[in-house]
This record gives structure tokens, sequence and C-alpha cells, in this order.
């Protein structure tokens, strides 16, 4: 069966997941907007930064986080400066992790939605004298619903199934930054089959799960 | 160039000719605090026997289950020696070419100078806010770490700074890059010929905790190669230990 410690790990991934969501729909939004609608060279540029974890190994990503945010990287000066400290070994350094590492499948689904409005409702809602911010909550958000769904199913799970990022940032601490993901690879390595057993096997049914209501969801609405 | 083109043409005779008495290849999983010794030795023992050493570095307790579940791995260097000796007792070992070819020390390290006293009494103080060590569970570095803190008494003081790599090598780069401001690593990771290769230390005093025995063995799929026999026969020779020795292990 599961143990206190398999407990606190599943509670810490889902909290990990759900401040992740929110903090990557906040910021992915006004990006994938951006990315949806400008003209700009920069497009390109910002478009492949934004994909860059889904292709970088997470070792990799993992590895720089640690020396950026080390007390001899760049960003490790600037929180220390802010007196916020060092954030590897930390929940708040694991949420930028994964920030970084969950971005694309936030910000590319809301990119897709939004070039999908096309210019029409937006013309509409300019003859009608909307201001911008006006057109965006009434017009655009509401016809992007769909996306916004999406990418925060996709964004929530990624974070969840989350490993060499956190494995290289978070130092293993319990109910601090031992997510389950780590905690089934401890007991493997600690021989300690049937756990991690207990816990992977949790994992394939919650990530079939989410899979499989995104899917039947998206058969069902219209596109 | 040419010795590129000779290269080229021995490994073609060899992948045709299949495993030659004179020249075999053997595939090695190896204890990841043993990386820095294992390459020279390696190296030593290509050029000394013309066989070739295929090495893969990680934890020794991934590498049993990789091992059990078919693995091509024919000579292991275990970190510890309860991991090779399970081995023996299920069969995936050789029986009896078990041996111990090194004994780790364990050392207080933090990569800036004057942070860690040569008696380790910043453990006392304990004015840092992480010491990094590896996983108890799995790594026996990690098991002497936590045994040396309470016989010191700090391990429940320390408890909670305590940040765990997965296995020796991370904990030295948790270490290394400054995030953690000290930490139980392997000798060997920051020793070179007989000195500091840079920070401050304390080597603990072997009587602190018990003894790192790393034991060898061969598996039952390399039973028959030829190099790996040499191979474990090599680690036990003068010119390995040589090396062994020049990372601060014991033997």
């Amino acid at each position: 069966m599961m143990s206190a410690a398999d407990l606190a790990a599943i509670r810490l991934t889902l909290e990990l997941a759900a401040v992740t969501t929110a903090i990557l729909l906040v910021i992915g939004t006004p990006v994938a907007w951006w990315l949806a609608r400008t003209r700009s060279r920069l497009k390109g540029v910002v478009g492949a930064v934004v994909a860059l974890p889904l292709v970088l190994p997470p070792t990799v990503i993992g590895f720089y986080l640690l020396l950026l945010m080390g007390p001899h990287g760049p960003v490790g000066q600037l929180t220390q400066a802010l007196g916020i400290g060092l954030l590897p070994f930390s929940f708040a350094g694991l949420v930028v992790g994964s920030v970084f590492y969950s971005l694309p499948f936030v910000v590319q689904p809301l990119q897709q939605a939004f070039e999908a409005i096309g210019e029409r409702p937006l013309e509409v809602a300019a003859t009608l004298r909307a201001g911008a911010l006006d057109t965006f909550f009434s017009v655009v958000l509401p016809l992007a619903r769909p996306g916004f769904v999406t990418a925060a199913v996709l964004g929530f799970a990624h974070t969840v199934g989350e490993f060499g990022v956190v494995l290289m940032i978070g130092g293993n601490i319990p109910e601090k930054t031992r997510v389950v993901s780590v905690q089934i690879y401890d007991h493997v390595e600690a021989l300690e089959y049937a756990q991690a057993h207990w816990l992977s096997a949790g994992m394939v049914v919650f990530s079939f799960l989410v899979l499989f209501l995104l899917h039947s969801r998206k058969r069902g609405s219209v596109r | 160039m040419f010795s590129v083109v000779r290269r080229f043409l021995a490994a073609t005779a060899l992948a045709l000719g299949g495993a030659h008495a004179f020249a075999a290849e053997v595939q090695v999983a190896v204890a990841a605090n043993f990386t820095a010794p294992m390459h020279r030795i390696a190296a030593a023992f290509e050029r000394d026997t013309g066989h070739k050493a295929r090495l893969a570095f990680g934890a020794s307790g991934k590498f049993y289950a990789q091992i059990r579940n078919g693995a091509p791995f024919e000579l292991f260097l275990s970190a510890d020696d309860t991991t090779p000796a399970k081995l023996e007792e299920e069969g995936a070992a050789v029986a009896g070419s078990r041996f111990t070819y090194a004994i780790g020390r364990l050392v207080l390290w933090s990569a800036q100078a004057g942070v860690v006293d040569d008696k380790g009494e910043v453990l006392r103080r304990a004015a840092f806010a992480h010491l990094a060590v590896a996983n108890p569970k799995t790594a026996p570095y990690g098991a002497a770490a936590l045994e040396v803190m309470h016989k010191l008494g700090v391990a429940d003081a320390l408890a909670a700074k305590l940040v765990t790599g997965e296995n020796i090598a991370q904990t030295h780069q948790f270490v290394a890059s400054g995030n953690a401001e000290l930490g139980f690593v392997a000798l060997s990771q920051v020793w070179d010929d007989g000195r500091l290769t840079g920070g401050s230390a304390w080597i603990v005093p072997a009587g602190l905790h018990a003894p790192l025995r790393q034991d060898a063995v061969i598996l039952a799929r390399g039973r028959d190669n030829p190099a790996a026999r040499a191979l474990a026969d090599y680690l036990r020779g003068a010119q390995a230990a040589a090396i062994i020795k020049s990372y601060g292990y014991g033997q």
C-alpha cells in the first residue's frame, strides 16, 4: 500500500501542477495572443524559445536552471539581492522550473485557438466600438474556451509527469521537492518494487484518464 | 590519420571475425563515484591488453535493476559490497568472482575555501542553508554520511538542511555549483594526485562509519568473455592500484 511519504509526494505533485498551471495561463495568454497576431520578425525567435522545452532533454534544462539560479548565476544573484534567497531546493524553484518546462504545452494550444478565431470577429467588435480589452474578454475568451481547457489540462498533466528537471534542481526534500516521479525513482533504486508499482500504476491510470477526457471532448465538440 | 584508419580496420576485423582470443570487448557497469579513476584504468587496460572496455556510469541500485532485467553488462563495479553479493546469490553473477577493488573515503567538502575546517566543526556551528548528501536509502556514501552525523550527534539538528542527490555524482554537482554550501561526497571526486582539487574539505576519519567496501563481480553474461576476466584481474594489479590510490581510495 501507499505510505505517508507516498501520499505526501502525491499532494505536493498536485500542488505544484496547480500553481504551475495557474501561472502558465496568466503569462501564457498574452504570449500566445502576441504570437497569434504579430507580424514582427521576432515571432520566429519567441516561438522557438517557447518550443525549446519540447526538444531539450530535461537534464539540460535542469542543469542550466541549477547554474542560473545558483549563487553564481544571474538569476540567483538577482533573487538574493531581492531578499528571496536561492531558488534551488525550494518549492518556488520547482515552480519556476516547471513553468519553463511546461510552457509550450500551454502556449501552443492557446496560440492555435487564437489563430482559429481569425480577423472577422475582431473587426465586427471594432465596428461596434469595443475597446481592445473589451474585445478580448467579450469576444476572444469565449471563442477560445476549448483552447484554454486543452492548455490547462496539458500544462497540469505535463507538470505531474515531470522528472528530470525536478531531480536536478529539487534536492529530493520530503514535502518540499519530492514529487511522485522522484518518489517512484527512489522506490525503484531501493528495490522497493511493490511501492513503485502502486505509484507507477497510479500515474498510468491518471495520465490515461486525462488524455481520454481530452480526446473524447474534442471529438464531441464541433471544431 | 593512419591510426584512425588502422583502428577502423581493426574494429572491422573484430566485427567480422568475432571475438579473437587476443582482443575482445567487455561491457562494464561502474558506480558513479569511481568514474574518474575508471576512465584512466580503462585507458591503461586497453593499452596494455588490446581489449576494449565499454563503460557505463550510474547508481548501483539502478544497475542492479537493469542487470536483473537483462542488461548486457559483463562486469559490475558496485559502490557497495551487498549488491554484488545479492547478484551472486541470485545466480546473475559468476560464483566466486567477487572481490573488493577499492575502499571508499568520505569527505565533507565545500567548493569555497575556508568553509570546511579540518575537524568538521562546521557541522556543529551549522551556519549554512544546505548540506548535500547522496540518498542514504540507495547510495552507500549517503548512508555513511548519515552514520557520521549520528556519531557526531548532529543528525537531528541538520535534518532540515539536508538536500539529497540521486547518486554521489549529483550530490557533487549540488556542491560544485554552490547551491549547497557543503556536502558529503566521495574523496575520489575532489582528489587528484594526492591533493584536494579545490575548495575546502574534511576527510572523514574512517572510524566514524562502516567501511565503504566497493566490490566488483563478473556477471553471468561475461562468464565466457576473456576480456571480462582480464579486466577483473587488471583491477587487482599494480597498475590499477596506483591509479586507485591516487584518487584517495584504500585497497
